[in-house]
């Protein structure tokens, strides 16, 4: 065979697994209400409880996002929802290979990559699907929203980034541990860069270890570009992007590094 | 058999399985370690992160800190919930529950045995809480006599929280089932005055959930020691929302515990 021959081979086996894993991730998500609800709840939920009971926070001197409050905690729940969409993924890995099913999918699959890319694929539409539930809602509560087209394509294109980096995060966690036991070192991680950003005021109203542990945090510069998206004024976008599209790379390589262990504890 | 070998054997019997719960709770880091870490945490990031909320006209302290330091109260007992039910449940799975209902075992012995891990749970939590938020800066109005009360109030709250996992858990009978329960009893804690003072709560329809939310009073009790001194009005409240959440949840895990036995 010649070499263009192998590699049209190899690229149609990429995708014939990626199309399989993903459909099948794809449909227990949606036919299942126990991964399906909490994947539309606990956005709304922590939606409400922060743009509904911290709106006070709003008259704080100093604090001045004019699109208003909802929209200031919409995009680190957009963004929120986005990596925890990734982390669940990596939940349906691990349980996976508790079942023993992932086994079958490496002894079956031709191209054992599009394994990961079937369950990052899958990550996404359930995260397509929890913004849409999400930005009705927030709309509905009368969200307003000053970026317009290119903005807001920003916007959801960051959070496309960090459901992806998520996704990869947690497989390579998943597929090293291959139990759902695993679980909190994906989650936990996460969780805590997450919330060691600027969630409920901006980062120059911060002060002290959090405004210096912010300061740093990737998270920040992704939540304060995403909320001038929102705002119509955009700002530190190369920064944002730079950020976005390295972690995806980065945890790529640290989920293909998960899929050579698995792959050698048979 | 006579009232005091009867009454004897009652408490032989919560004895043992009070036993049994402490150290099956000691033995599982995985249950102590994050009830102790993660509402820390959150209270580290919250009182960093909403500092300038002193700020606001009518915010009743200027340290967040000290407001804060409710929360984890909670959350700990959050915890129990999972705990308390998830043991439960194991029992219920393994059939080691089949095996208890073919002993003379009383109903009433095997919950308040169950629940004696959550105490333990529950005070270590409590007192871990407090001397973190009072290192960390918070202050403590009430004085010493407040920390012992804020420890009882935290440990009644937390066994309070943990019938109701044995409620679930007899009513599901799985682990898992308990497990996805706690994100509606964290509903119940997000919808709450845990971030804001209710007076605060601009968004009407929030201002109402959390004035009608139980929570909300709870958190009302640990505050009013932390932040104004000795209020009898909402550490009466307090203890009487906790008490009432005992006596209902007891209630409805024996009326579970009965209908699982028949079935078994």
């Amino acid at each position: 065979m010649s070499a263009v021959a192998t590699q049209a081979a190899t690229g149609a086996s990429f995708r014939a697994v990626t199309r399989a894993v993903a459909w099948r991730s794809i449909h227990n998500f949606l036919t299942n209400p126990a991964f399906l609800v909490p994947a539309l709840v606990f956005p709304l939920f922590f939606f409400v409880s922060f743009a509904g009971g911290l709106s006070a926070v709003a008259n704080v001197p100093g604090f001045d996002f004019p699109t208003g409050y909802t929209a200031f905690q919409f995009v680190f729940v957009l963004l929120q929802s986005a990596a925890f969409g990734g982390v669940f993924t990596g939940f349906a890995i691990a349980r996976d290979f508790e079942t023993g099913f992932a086994r079958r999918y490496l002894l079956a699959a031709g191209n054992r990559s599009g394994i990961v890319a079937g369950y990052a694929a899958a990550a996404l539409v359930r995260a397509f699907i929890t913004w849409t539930v999400l930005t009705a809602i927030a709309l509905i509560a009368g969200m307003q929203v000053d970026g317009v087209g290119i903005e807001l394509v920003g916007l959801y294109g960051l959070a496309i980034f960090v459901n992806v980096a998520a996704t990869m995060w947690a497989a390579g966690v998943a597929m090293r541990v291959r139990s759902i036991q695993g679980g909190p070192l994906m989650q936990f991680p996460v969780f805590l860069i997450l919330f060691l950003a600027p969630v409920y005021v901006p980062l120059s109203l911060l002060s002290g270890w959090i405004h210096a542990v912010a300061s740093v945090n990737p998270v920040t510069a992704l939540l304060e570009a995403g909320r001038g998206f929102i705002s119509g004024d955009p700002f530190q976008v190369g920064l944002a992007f730079t950020i976005a599209i390295a972690l995806p790379v980065l945890f790529a390589l640290w989920a293909r590094g998960g899929l050579r262990r698995a792959e050698a504890a048979g | 058999m006579s009232g005091s070998s009867a009454g004897h054997s009652l408490t032989t019997q919560v004895g043992q399985l009070a036993h049994r719960s402490v150290l099956r709770t000691l033995r599982q880091p995985a249950q102590i370690v994050p009830a102790l870490i993660f509402p820390l945490f959150l209270l580290a990031v919250n009182s960093g992160g909403l500092k300038d909320a002193t700020n606001l006209p009518g915010f009743p302290t200027d340290s967040y800190l000290t407001f804060a330091l409710a929360v984890p109260f909670m959350q700990g007992a959050l915890f129990s919930v999972m705990n308390a039910g998830t043991d439960l449940a194991r029992d219920i799975e393994t059939g080691f529950l089949n095996r208890l209902a073919l002993t003379p075992l009383r109903g009433a012995a095997l919950l308040s045995g169950l629940l004696a891990g959550a105490v333990i749970l529950g005070l270590i939590q409590a007192v871990t809480y407090l001397l973190v938020g009072l290192t960390a800066g918070a202050e403590l109005a009430a004085g010493p006599g407040g920390a012992v009360v804020i420890v009882a109030l935290s440990v009644t709250i937390t066994v309070a929280f943990g019938t109701l996992g044995l409620f679930a858990a007899l009513r599901t009978g799985t682990g898992e089932a308990v497990q996805s329960l706690f994100p509606v009893f964290f509903v119940f804690l997000f919808l709450s005055s845990m971030a804001l003072p209710l007076d605060l709560l601009q968004t009407q329809w929030f201002h109402d959930i959390a004035s009608a939310n139980p929570v909300s009073y709870l958190l009302n009790a640990f505050r009013s020691l932390l932040i104004e001194g000795w209020e009898l009005g909402p550490l009466l409240l307090g203890f009487g929302i906790a008490l009432t959440i005992l006596v209902l949840g007891m209630y409805a895990a024996s009326s579970a515990l009965k209908t699982r036995l028949v079935r078994t």
